[in-house]
């Protein structure tokens, strides 16, 4: 791509909107962007607000300053909200990139089947995350559950699954472990089709171990597909809802589920739920600034 | 750029080969293994779902639980609903999304960078973080419990994949061919529409797939603003079948299959191409 010529300050913007071609491009842009400001940018912008008041669904209410962040910290189904959301995007973010980088080394190469093995990929993470729920919660289940049945006859359980909070949180993060490592494979495998074969010729020819080359070169070349993958698992193992939701009918909070029953279901915590919202936006935002800054991943497409 | 490490590990012991497959074979089982399973579950009978042990083979394959659920007129609403707003949205996402896809893959403009980080941004945005104030203007404006207030929302947050996966298409298309139409004297839009929306049909097709299968798969703003089961999509109409079913396991798991077939299908048959749409994004970074 070629960059824009630089200009001198003056002129800059009648240059930029004066040009047939550049405004064309504006007037191509302008509605998406709009659509986008208008609906996410403007909410959260009054979420923020909103949170410095003592808000319901129909008034702003009084000016309460960190308040309703103070009662927040201090709620304890905000706590274990928090608590599950970390344990759930920590464990399973990192089987599923664990899992995940294996499966893409392991089918990074020609055979016989790759087409079965692509729809293997594709299957469970078609699937809406609240029918795997559904589905799985079936698994589970202690009458007719094949789960539950295997593992009381292994006597790994002794009492019905979706019954214990710890149980169903780790139920949790084997339905998402299945249902997005195969995702994490494919973006990975797509990024070490990017490596060129012959680094790994050259590494052999000079004798570089398989473990060498692995680390050598495999992940250092792999960074950026890796950062990729990983800041988006994580944004979305952080916000975790739906799962949580239809898995334990309702029980298995997360902070997501806090914000919701806050919001929508009972509507007397609306102040503090609206404060968790802008808790989890702001830590989405940390979270990605930390990957960007920190990582150094790489978020623009042009080279 | 993708084939050159295809061939590296060809060679490699009988034993090794053998290994690999293995590991496939538990690989793909372990994929597919729990939609069987729950196929298997919808068309049993009662009583053999509560058999202990449980069967591994269907004994008595019946198709009563899914009776049951095309008998419910509230089942065949959602699915309608579903295909209404995944299908509204899809349109509009595609409309929106190719003409900003078409400015940022090929037109200069000295905001595009900011233009991608805002667009970007979406996908790291939490939705949870606006029901809130989305549900109290919706109230204003009076679409709670209409499409419209599941498409909106669905459609800011589609949007993002949708261009991201169009930039990519657009920039693999042959500059040449708009050259020449400018050339002949087209205006850009004109370039746009008689020249690139015709070449890029593939990946804008693959663009829809994914779009559509997102918002079908859509369940927070739905379950946020959606409180009528007129309008319910099935995401939300079928978690709570398991209210209604209680004890019928059997129509919960055919709803279940229900509701991912016309997903399952899609992927079977586009596999190649969403493969591709998929990695677009991530690959270039």
């Amino acid at each position: 791509m070629t960059t824009t010529p630089t200009r001198k300050k003056r002129g800059t913007l009648r240059a930029e909107f004066g040009s047939p071609e550049r405004r064309t491009a504006y007037y191509m842009i302008l509605p998406a962007l709009l659509i986008i400001l208008i609906v996410a940018f403007y909410p959260i912008g009054y979420s923020i607000y909103l949170s410095f008041f003592k808000a319901t669904i129909g008034n702003t209410g009084n000016f309460v300053g960190l308040q309703n962040y103070a009662d927040m910290l201090t709620n304890s189904n905000f706590r274990t909200g928090l608590s599950n959301t970390i344990i759930f995007t920590v464990v399973s973010v990192f089987f599923e990139f664990v899992i995940g980088l294996a499966i893409a080394l392991a089918i990074n190469r020609a055979f016989r089947g790759r087409g079965l093995v692509r729809a293997a990929i594709l299957v469970p993470w078609a699937f809406p995350t609240v029918i795997s729920a559904v589905m799985w919660r079936l698994m589970f289940q202690d009458q007719i559950g094949i789960i539950q049945y295997v593992a009381s006859a292994l006597g790994v359980v002794s009492e019905p699954i979706l019954a214990d909070p710890t149980l169903l949180l780790l139920g949790a993060i084997l339905v998402d472990v299945w249902k997005t490592t195969p995702f994490m494979a494919l973006l990975l495998l797509a990024g070490l089709q990017t490596i060129p074969g012959d680094v790994y010729e050259a590494a052999r020819v000079d004798g570089a171990s398989v473990v060498q080359r692995f680390f050598r070169i495999t992940l250092p070349l792999l960074k950026p597909a890796i950062l990729v993958a990983l800041l988006f698992r994580t944004l979305d193992a952080f916000r975790i809802y739906d799962l949580f939701w239809v898995m334990s009918s309702r029980e298995l909070e997360s902070l997501s589920t806090f914000v919701y029953k806050a919001v929508r279901v009972s509507q007397l915590n609306f102040s503090v739920g609206n404060a968790a919202a802008v808790f989890i936006f702001v830590t989405a935002f940390l979270i990605a600034m930390f990957f960007i800054k920190v990582l150094g991943m790489q978020t623009s497409t042009e080279e | 750029m993708a084939a050159a490490s295809a061939s590296r590990s060809s060679r490699g012991s009988g034993l090794n080969l053998a290994l690999f497959y293995v590991f496939l074979i538990v690989f793909v089982l372990v994929s597919v293994a729990p939609l069987l399973w729950v196929f298997k579950m919808s068309i049993i009978t009662k009583s053999e779902l509560f058999a202990s042990p449980p069967t591994i083979l269907p004994r008595t394959p019946t198709a009563a639980s899914y009776a049951t659920i095309f008998g419910d007129p509230a089942f065949q609403k959602a699915l309608i609903n579903s295909t209404i707003i995944a299908g509204t949205t899809t349109i509009i996402c595609l409309f929106f999304g190719s003409i900003a896809a078409y400015a940022i893959a090929r037109l200069r403009f000295r905001f595009k960078s900011i233009v991608m980080t805002l667009i970007l941004a979406i996908s790291f945005f939490p939705p949870v973080a606006i029901i809130a104030p989305l549900f109290i203007q919706f109230r204003t404006f009076g679409i709670i419990d209409t499409y419209l207030a599941a498409i909106v929302p669905d459609v800011v947050f589609a949007l993002p994949l949708t261009i991201w996966i169009l930039v990519s298409f657009f920039k693999e298309l042959p500059r040449d061919l708009e050259e020449a139409a400018k050339v002949d004297g087209a205006t850009t839009i004109q370039a746009f529409r008689k020249v690139i929306v015709p070449l890029a049909a593939p990946g804008v097709f693959t663009t829809a797939i994914l779009t559509f299968i997102f918002a079908w798969n859509e369940f927070l703003f739905a379950n946020t603003f959606l409180f009528d089961a007129d309008t319910q999509p099935v995401t939300v109409a079928i978690p709570n079948f398991a209210t209604v079913y209680t004890v019928d396991y059997g129509a919960q798991a055919a709803a279940a299959v229900m509701v991912t077939m016309p997903l399952v299908i899609l992927v079977l048959i586009f596999q190649r191409r969403i493969v591709s749409g998929l990695t677009a994004g991530a690959v270039k970074g």
